[in-house]
C-alpha cells in the first residue's frame, strides 16, 4: 500500500485525468463518455417508446392538447438550444486555455440550463393545476416520466458544469479541455434527446 | 512465482499468506476492501459469486426435493414462488454474471497487456455495488420472519406486469426485487464502461484488435451488450416502482396501460443478456480448446466476428419470448426468422471449435473435458433452441418443462460448464498453485452425468406437458418417474459442486507454489506474466507481432513478443476507500426508495441523505491524490 503511494506522490499534485498512451488516441474520460451516451440513448429510447406506445391511449383527459403551451415550450426548447451555443464556446475556451471567458460561457451555459428547469417546473405546475398529473391518466404518466428523466439529465448537466467550474478556479483540475469537452458531450446529448422530446411529444400533437 | 522487488507483498493477493505474518488481520482486511487492483477485484467477483452460487443451488435442490413426487407438500405454494423467483434471479445475476466478471477482471488487463483496467477504482466500485445488490436481493430471507408480509422476491425472475404490480402482489418482495436489480444494473453498466474503454485503450504496442484473445473479444462484445441492454430493464423496473409506489398505471390496462409494454421492455434486456451469460463461456472455451489441442483456434476471426454477429442479432429476438401473446403473424413471422438467423453464427463457433480439435494432440486436461463438455452440452440446448425459434411449436412448448430443460442445456451444460473449464485453465495462473487433475476428473464426471440426469428427462415430462413454475402435481400423469431421476440428478450435482469446492479450498490451502508462468504452454499474453502475476503485472509493457505472441516466442515462427529494454515508469494507484463508500450510498439511495413503499417521509429523508453521501463520496473521490 504505502509503497505505492509514496512511490507516486510525484503525481499526487494535480489532477491529470488519464493522460497516458492511449492506443486509439482518444482520451479514456472521451471514450468513456461516448460509451455512456450509446447506453442513454437506449435509456431514452425505451423511455421514448414508452410514450409513443402509450401515445392517444389515455381514457379519459386531460388530452396533451388541452394542456400543451406551444409558444412557453418553444421559448424553453430555444433557451437550450442556446445554452449548446454557449456549451461550444466554452470548450473552446477552455482548450485554448482562456480561463475568465471560459467561466464566462460555463456560467451562461448553467444559466441556459437553469432557465430551462425553471421553465419545466412552470409547464408541470401549470399541468397540474389544469387537473394533468402522474396519476390522472396515461399521458400523465408517460409525459411527467419522460421530461422527468429528462430534466433530472439537465440539471446533473448543471451539477457538472459547475463542479467543474469550481474545480478549474480552485485550481484542483490541471487539465481542463478535455475534461470541458466530456461533460460538453453529455450535454449537446441531453439538448438532441429534448429536440426529439419536443418533436415527438409537442409538435407531433399540432400536425393534424 | 517470485516475489515481486519493488512491489510490498501486501498489495498482493495471492501471496497474503506469506504477508500475513507481516501485517495484522485488520490491516489485511482493509487492503482487500481498498483494494482498486484488477487482480484482487477478480477474485472477490469469483468467491462472492460462488457464495451466491451455492445459495442458487440449494435454493435449486428444495424445489427439487419438492418435486420429487406427486402432491408433496414440504413447502408451500408461496415459498415455491419465492425458490424458483430466487433460484433464477441469483444464478443468473448473482452467479453466472459475476463468475464471468471475476475472468474479465482477472484476464482481461493481463491478456492486452495492461497493468490495470483503465478505472481502478470504478471497478472497484462495480464490485461493491454489485455486492450490495446481492445483499438487497438475499435479505427478505433473513427478515421475513420479523415482519407479517410477503418480502422474498416470487414474481419470478421475469417480474411479469401485471402480477407484479401492487394489486396482486402486495408486500415488499416486488420492491425488494427491483431494488436490488436496479443496484446490480447499474453495477454492470459501471464495468461495463470501463471494460470497453480498458480494451479499446490499454491494449499493449502492437495489440490490434484482431491480435486480441478470443476472450477480450468475447468480453468486449458482452460488454457493450451489458450498456445497451440494461438501460431498458432499468426503465422498465423504474417503471413498475412508480405503478407500486405512486398508483401510474404504465403496465395497468384499468387505467390505459399495456402489460405488453412490460414484456417488450424486459425481453428487450432478457435476450441480450442470454448471450452476456454465454458469449464468455465461449470465449473460454476459445482459449481452453487451442491450448489443449496444440492448435490455433480454427478461423479465430470467424469466431470472433459470429461473436460480434451474435451480439447484433440478440438486440432483434426479444419477441421470440412472447410468442404466445398474440402479436400477429408479421410480427410472429419476423423474429422466428432473425431467432433462426443466430443459428447461424452460433454453429460457425461450434464447427470452428471442433476445427480446431481435428487433428490436434489432444491433452484431456479437466479444464479440455469441460470446454468439450460445453461444445456438447451447449450444441444440444442450441438444437432445442431452435426448436422455439418456431411460433408452432413454441406455443406447445411455452411454459413446460421443455423451455426449462432447453435454457438449462444452454446456462448449465453451457456457460457455467465453460467458467468451469475457466476456472480449472486459469487457477495455476491466479494462484501458483494447481486444482487436482485426478478429482477434476471425477468432478467433471459427476457434474456431467449429474447434469445430464437432472435436465434431460425434463425434455420428456415437458413434451408430456408438465407446466413450470408448479409447486406440486398429481400422480398418474406419468410424470413421476422422470420427475424422480431428475431429483437424483439435482442431488448428483451438488455432490459434485461439493467436491469441487473441497478440492478448491484444499488446493488454496497448499502453501507451495508450484505453477509455472506458461504450464499449459499456451498462447495469450497472461502466461508471459509470473504464476501469480507481480502487482503491476508485466516488468515491461511486451510489444506483440501476432496473436498468439507466447506461443510463437516458444515454437515460432516469428518472434510472437518482444520486451523493449525502457524504464518505464509504473503507477499504481494507492488504496481507496471511496469506491466502497459511493457504493455504499447508491445502495443506500435505491434502497431509499424501498422503504418509501412503506414510510414515505423517512424514504425521502433517507434518499436525501444517501446523495448528500453519495457526493461527498463523489468528490472525495475526484480529489484523492496519485489516481
Amino acid at each position: 500500500m504505502s509503497s505505492a503511494a509514496t512511490a507516486d506522490a510525484s503525481h499526487g499534485a494535480g489532477h491529470a485525468p488519464a493522460a497516458e498512451y492511449t492506443v486509439t488516441g482518444v482520451p479514456a474520460y472521451k471514450l468513456a463518455m461516448w460509451t455512456f451516451l450509446g447506453s442513454d440513448c437506449f435509456f431514452f429510447g425505451s423511455l421514448i417508446g414508452t410514450y409513443m406506445s402509450s401515445r392517444g391511449k389515455s381514457l379519459n383527459g386531460p388530452y396533451p392538447l388541452d394542456v400543451f403551451a406551444p409558444a412557453v415550450t418553444s421559448c424553453s426548447t430555444f433557451d437550450l438550444l442556446l445554452s449548446s451555443l454557449f456549451m461550444v464556446l466554452a470548450v473552446h475556451y477552455a482548450k485554448i486555455g482562456d480561463i475568465r471567458k471560459f467561466t464566462l460561457w460555463t456560467l451562461a451555459t448553467m444559466a441556459g440550463g437553469l432557465i430551462f428547469l425553471g421553465f419545466q417546473a412552470y409547464e408541470f405546475t401549470s399541468f397540474v393545476e389544469e387537473g394533468l398529473t402522474l396519476k390522472s391518466n396515461l399521458f400523465g404518466c408517460t409525459f411527467f416520466v419522460l421530461t422527468g428523466f429528462h430534466g433530472a439529465h439537465v440539471a446533473l448537466g448543471v451539477f457538472l458544469l459547475g463542479s467543474l467550474l469550481w474545480a478549474v478556479r480552485t485550481g484542483k483540475l490541471a487539465d481542463n479541455g478535455i475534461t470541458t469537452e466530456v461533460i460538453g458531450l453529455y450535454w449537446h446529448f441531453v439538448d438532441i434527446v429534448w429536440i426529439l422530446i419536443f418533436t415527438l411529444v409537442y409538435l407531433l400533437e399540432f400536425t393534424s | 512465482m517470485a516475489t515481486p522487488a519493488h512491489a510490498e507483498p501486501a498489495d498482493h493477493p495471492a501471496e497474503s499468506s506469506a504477508a500475513y505474518g507481516e501485517m495484522s488481520f485488520g490491516k489485511w482486511i482493509l487492503s482487500w476492501i481498498m483494494t482498486s487492483d484488477h487482480k484482487r477485484i477478480g477474485i472477490l467477483y469469483g468467491l462472492s459469486a460462488l457464495c451466491f452460487f451455492v445459495m442458487g443451488g440449494i435454493e435449486a435442490l428444495i424445489i427439487r426435493t419438492q418435486l420429487a413426487q406427486p402432491g408433496q407438500h414440504i413447502v408451500d405454494a408461496a415459498t415455491y414462488n419465492a425458490l424458483f423467483t430466487m433460484h433464477g434471479t441469483t444464478m443468473i445475476f448473482l452467479g453466472v454474471m459475476p463468475f464471468s466478471a471475476a475472468f474479465f477482471n482477472y484476464m482481461v488487463p493481463l491478456q492486452i497487456g495492461a497493468r490495470d483496467v483503465i478505472f481502478p477504482r470504478l471497478n472497484a466500485f462495480s464490485y461493491w455495488l454489485f455486492l450490495c445488490g446481492g445483499i438487497v436481493l438475499n435479505l427478505p430471507f433473513l427478515i421475513t420472519p420479523f415482519v407479517d408480509m410477503r418480502v422474498i422476491p416470487d414474481g419470478g425472475w421475469f417480474g411479469y406486469a401485471t402480477l407484479t404490480e401492487k394489486a396482486y402482489t402486495p408486500g415488499a418482495s416486488i420492491d425488494f426485487w427491483i431494488c436490488g436489480l436496479q443496484i446490480l444494473g447499474i453495477a454492470s453498466m459501471a464495468a461495463g464502461f470501463n471494460f470497453i474503454v480498458t480494451i479499446f485503450n490499454l491494449r499493449a504496442p502492437g495489440m490490434t484488435m484482431l491480435r486480441m484473445p478470443v476472450f477480450t473479444w468475447m468480453t468486449l462484445v458482452v460488454q457493450f451488450l451489458v450498456v445497451l441492454a440494461f438501460p431498458c430493464i432499468t426503465i422498465a423496473l423504474v417503471l413498475l416502482l412508480f405503478d407500486r409506489l405512486f398508483g401510474t398505471h404504465f403496465y395497468m390496462p384499468e387505467g390505459g396501460g399495456d402489460p405488453l409494454l412490460w414484456q417488450h421492455l424486459f425481453w428487450l434486456f432478457g435476450h441480450p443478456e442470454v448471450y452476456i451469460l454465454i458469449l464468455p463461456a465461449m470465449g473460454i472455451v476459445s482459449e481452453v480448446l487451442p491450448t489443449f489441442s496444440r492448435k490455433p483456434l480454427f478461423g479465430a476471426p470467424f469466431v470472433i466476428f459470429s461473436g460480434i454477429t451474435i451480439g447484433l442479432l440478440g438486440f432483434g429476438v426479444w419477441s421470440h419470448h412472447m410468442f404466445t401473446t398474440g402479436l400477429g403473424a408479421a410480427a410472429d413471422a419476423s423474429f422466428s426468422v432473425s431467432t433462426m438467423l443466430i443459428a447461424i453464427p452460433t454453429g460457425v463457433k461450434i464447427f470452428n471449435w471442433l476445427a480446431t480439435i481435428w487433428g490436434g494432440q489432444l491433452r484431456l486436461t479437466t479444464a479440455m473435458l469441460f470446454s468439450l463438455g460445453f461444445v456438447c452440452m451447449f450444441t444440444m440446448g442450441g438444437l432445442s433452441g431452435i426448436m422455439h425459434a418456431s411460433p408452432p411449436v413454441d406455443l406447445q412448448q411455452q411454459d413446460s418443462y421443455f423451455v426449462v430443460a432447453h435454457f438449462h442445456y444452454v446456462l448449465f451444460g453451457g456457460a457455467v460448464f465453460g467458467l468451469l473449464s475457466g476456472i480449472y485453465y486459469w487457477f495455476p495462473k491466479m494462484s501458483g498453485k494447481f486444482l487436482s487433475e485426478s478429482w477434476g476428473r471425477w468432478i467433471f464426471g459427476v457434474l456431467f452425468v449429474g447434469f445430464n440426469t437432472t435436465f434431460f428427462p425434463m425434455h420428456i415430462v415437458g413434451a408430456a406437458g408438465m407446466p413450470r413454475r408448479i409447486y406440486t402435481y398429481d400422480a398418474g400423469l406419468g410424470w413421476e418417474i422422470p420427475n424422480m431421476i431428475e431429483t437424483v440428478g439435482a442431488f448428483i450435482i451438488a455432490f459434485g459442486v461439493l467436491l469441487f469446492i473441497i478440492d478448491l479450498v484444499r488446493s488454496i490451502r497448499r502453501k507451495e507454489l508450484v505453477a509455472s508462468a506458461n504450464p499449459w504452454d499456451a498462447s495469450s499474453l497472461e502466461w508471459l506474466c509470473d504464476s501469480p502475476p507481480k502487482v503491476h503485472n508485466f516488468d515491461i509493457t511486451p510489444m506483440v507481432y501476432s496473436e498468439r505472441p507466447v506461443w510463437d516466442k516458444n515454437h515460432g515462427p516469428g518472434p510472437g513478443y518482444s520486451l523493449p529494454d525502457s524504464h518505464e515508469h509504473i503507477h499504481i494507484p494507492p488504496p481507496s476507500i471511496w469506491p466502497l463508500l459511493l457504493a455504499l450510498s447508491v445502495a443506500w439511495f435505491l434502497a431509499s426508495w424501498l422503504m418509501a413503499g412503506q414510510w414515505f417521509e423517512f424514504g425521502v429523508c433517507s434518499a436525501i441523505t444517501a446523495a448528500i453521501c453519495g457526493f461527498t463520496s463523489c468528490f472525495r473521490w475526484f480529489l484523492e491524490p496519485g489516481h
